[in-house]
């Protein structure tokens, strides 16, 4: 793609959080917090490019999608790695069905640029991290001088916990899930922050937990795609029912119908199925 | 809604093509229309292998009806149901008694949509012989469910799956791969062990609950070449590609749909065969018509047509 161009693409994407924050939903408005390009190191995928990815999204019904990209688990020349992502997204149809999360590993030398180019040049609505492939834990200052670099920046940060059930992981390619606790008490000494927790599982998602109660509270994001059990969204819904809850569907490592049956599983009213929908994912990004 | 009016409701609606209960004008009816892609599965009843009725309320009856309540929200028409919770890794006979218990009571109320599996633990082998006949042979129920109470390549399971043969009653093992099998409870098993009982008793089908779990490639590669041993789907995180493999590898014959309800949702477990690259017919085998297959000597026996 000539540079003109793709700077142009770029602006266009760019401008996508505010244009989806400020622009009133459409009635079936699907947004799902949760995608990623490319496959995953150990499984095939249903979903060879992004175009693939977005046809079978569209095809049911999502408007827009979350993308980060399974290359950022394991790559670290994350600046290429956060350019191709921008640029693959932009891409794909006018440039607005994926919004690109780039990531950044605090451990790697000079991480501060990485951080500056997500904003300033790649102009994107927010961060992915993955702790676990990364090697830090979230009491790790180096993640609290990136979660407050993200904040001044005005990023979103999405935060992965998980990416595969970690009992069946192949024994050379192993990472325990992420432990969410510490962020009870680095987000208050955060301004700004905004934080989703991705694939938390049982361990985080559970109706009873009070690790759940707490980081709710504290503000933080949630999305649906590991959430299991009966009626699993209106469960957590009836407990909690100020909950940061968005769709999120970690296609293509899942199959996506499993996420969007939830939607039908749960009974839910007409605003909370709209929240989950799309009212918590552009309510996270309209306030940054 | 009085119990009464629901019940009547819940039987009208067991006569109607789900979809036709399910879907509203609504974008959660719209969910349902695409997550299905066909009118035929749309209005196909889904029949789940693999269900645990620990949903909330004061009775099972009760937790039933919650249970049915969702499956209508998905599709799903009938529920092969075990193990009613609280759940013990190793139960005594006076535990999976009690458990045993909750089912019937259960079955008295909901036999049009459940079907009901005996819980017993291998390692008390008379108990669980005498269970077999009180529930099975003597009782309502129509299948087996074993779980983690003994490693099932044992010799205590062999006079449990000569008596099952007899009664027609299929027999449903928890099969599991927890890091290699490094990760597995003291007595849980795995799809191997399975196998290695198989072929002590050609012939007989048994269900591979989970198929390994998470590590569903290396559990189809153990039953593949048993052709008595069926694939439950259920139970996992909805990995790409397991239908697929499971279906290349076995034929679509030998692959079920479970839930794994209550700790599972039906949507994670539908939502992996539905979104499969396979073809119409072959979904349809999957998630209703294998099991039918399977079950159908011990319904016949039972008098329960389908």
């Amino acid at each position: 793609m000539e540079r003109r161009r793709f700077l142009a693409r770029a602006a266009t994407v760019a401008a996508a959080p505010a244009l989806l924050a400020s622009t009133p939903p459409a009635p079936g408005a699907l947004i799902d917090t949760n995608v990623s390009l490319g496959e995953w190191p150990t499984r095939r995928s249903w979903a060879g490019t992004p175009a693939q990815l977005a046809s079978r999204l569209r095809q049911h019904g999502v408007t827009a999608a979350w993308a980060g990209t399974f290359d950022a688990v394991l790559h670290t020349d994350v600046a290429g790695i956060n350019a191709q992502l921008s640029a693959a997204c932009a891409r794909e149809g006018d440039g607005r069905f994926f919004l690109p999360f780039g990531t950044i590993n605090p451990l790697l030398p000079d991480w501060e640029d990485d951080l500056r180019r997500c904003h300033e040049v790649l102009h994107l609505p927010g961060l992915r991290l993955y702790p676990n492939y990364h090697g830090y834990s979230l009491d790790d200052r180096r993640f609290a001088t990136l979660l407050a670099g993200a904040a001044r920046r005005g990023l979103f940060v999405q935060i992965s916990l998980s990416m595969e059930d970690d009992r069946s992981q192949n024994p050379v390619f192993t990472a325990s899930p992420v432990n969410a606790a510490p962020l009870l008490d680095l987000l208050p000494k955060v301004p700004g922050a905004r934080v989703m927790l991705l694939n938390c599982s049982s361990r985080v998602l559970g109706p009873g937990n009070p690790l759940l109660a707490k980081l709710a509270k504290a503000g933080v994001w949630f999305e649906t795609a590991t959430l299991e059990g009966v009626a699993g969204i209106s469960s957590l819904l009836d407990k909690l029912p100020d909950l940061r809850l968005a769709f999120g569907s970690h296609a293509p490592y899942y199959y996506f119908e499993a996420a969007l049956l939830k939607l039908q599983e749960s009974p839910l009213t007409p605003a909370q199925l709209a929240a989950v929908r799309h009212g918590h994912a552009r309510a996270a990004l309209a306030s940054a | 809604m009085k119990r009464r009016d629901f019940l009547a409701t819940g039987a009208l609606a067991a006569t109607l093509p789900w979809h036709a209960r399910a879907a509203q004008p609504s974008p959660a009816g719209e969910v349902a229309a695409s997550a299905w892609g066909s009118a035929e599965l749309r209005q196909l009843g889904a029949w789940d292998a693999h269900a645990h009725v620990g949903t909330p309320g004061a009775t099972p009856a009760k937790r039933m009806e919650y249970l049915v309540r969702i499956a209508d929200r998905v599709g799903v028409e009938r529920m092969c149901i075990f193990m009613s919770p609280p759940w013990q890794y190793e139960p005594t006979p006076e535990q999976f008694r009690k458990s045993n218990d909750d089912v019937l009571a259960v079955l008295k109320e909901w036999s049009s949509r459940a079907f009901g599996f005996v819980y017993l633990n291998p390692t008390h082998t008379r108990a669980s012989l005498d269970e077999l006949e009180r529930c099975v042979a003597d009782g309502p129920m129509v299948g087996i469910k074993l779980w983690v109470g003994c490693h099932c390549n044992r010799p205590e399971l062999d006079p449990i799956v000569k008596r099952a043969a007899e009664l027609d009653a299929i027999i449903l093992q928890h099969t599991w791969i927890k890091q290699r099998g490094k990760g597995n409870l003291p007595q849980e098993s795995t799809p191997m062990e399975l196998a290695e009982l198989s072929a002590r008793h050609p012939g007989v089908p048994l269900i591979c609950g989970h198929t390994g779990g998470g590590d569903w490639s290396l559990g189809i590669r153990a039953i593949r070449s048993r052709s008595e041993i069926h694939a439950d789907l259920g139970g996992g995180d909805p990995v790409y590609g397991e239908v697929e493999m499971a279906v290349r590898e076995l034929g679509a014959a030998r692959v079920l749909y479970g839930s794994d309800v209550h700790g599972r949702s039906f949507a994670s477990q539908l939502g992996r065969v539905l979104g499969a690259n396979l073809t119409v017919a072959e979904k349809r085998l999957i998630l209703r018509d294998n099991l039918v297959r399977l079950l159908r000597p011990a319904l016949k026996r039972k008098g329960i047509t389908v």
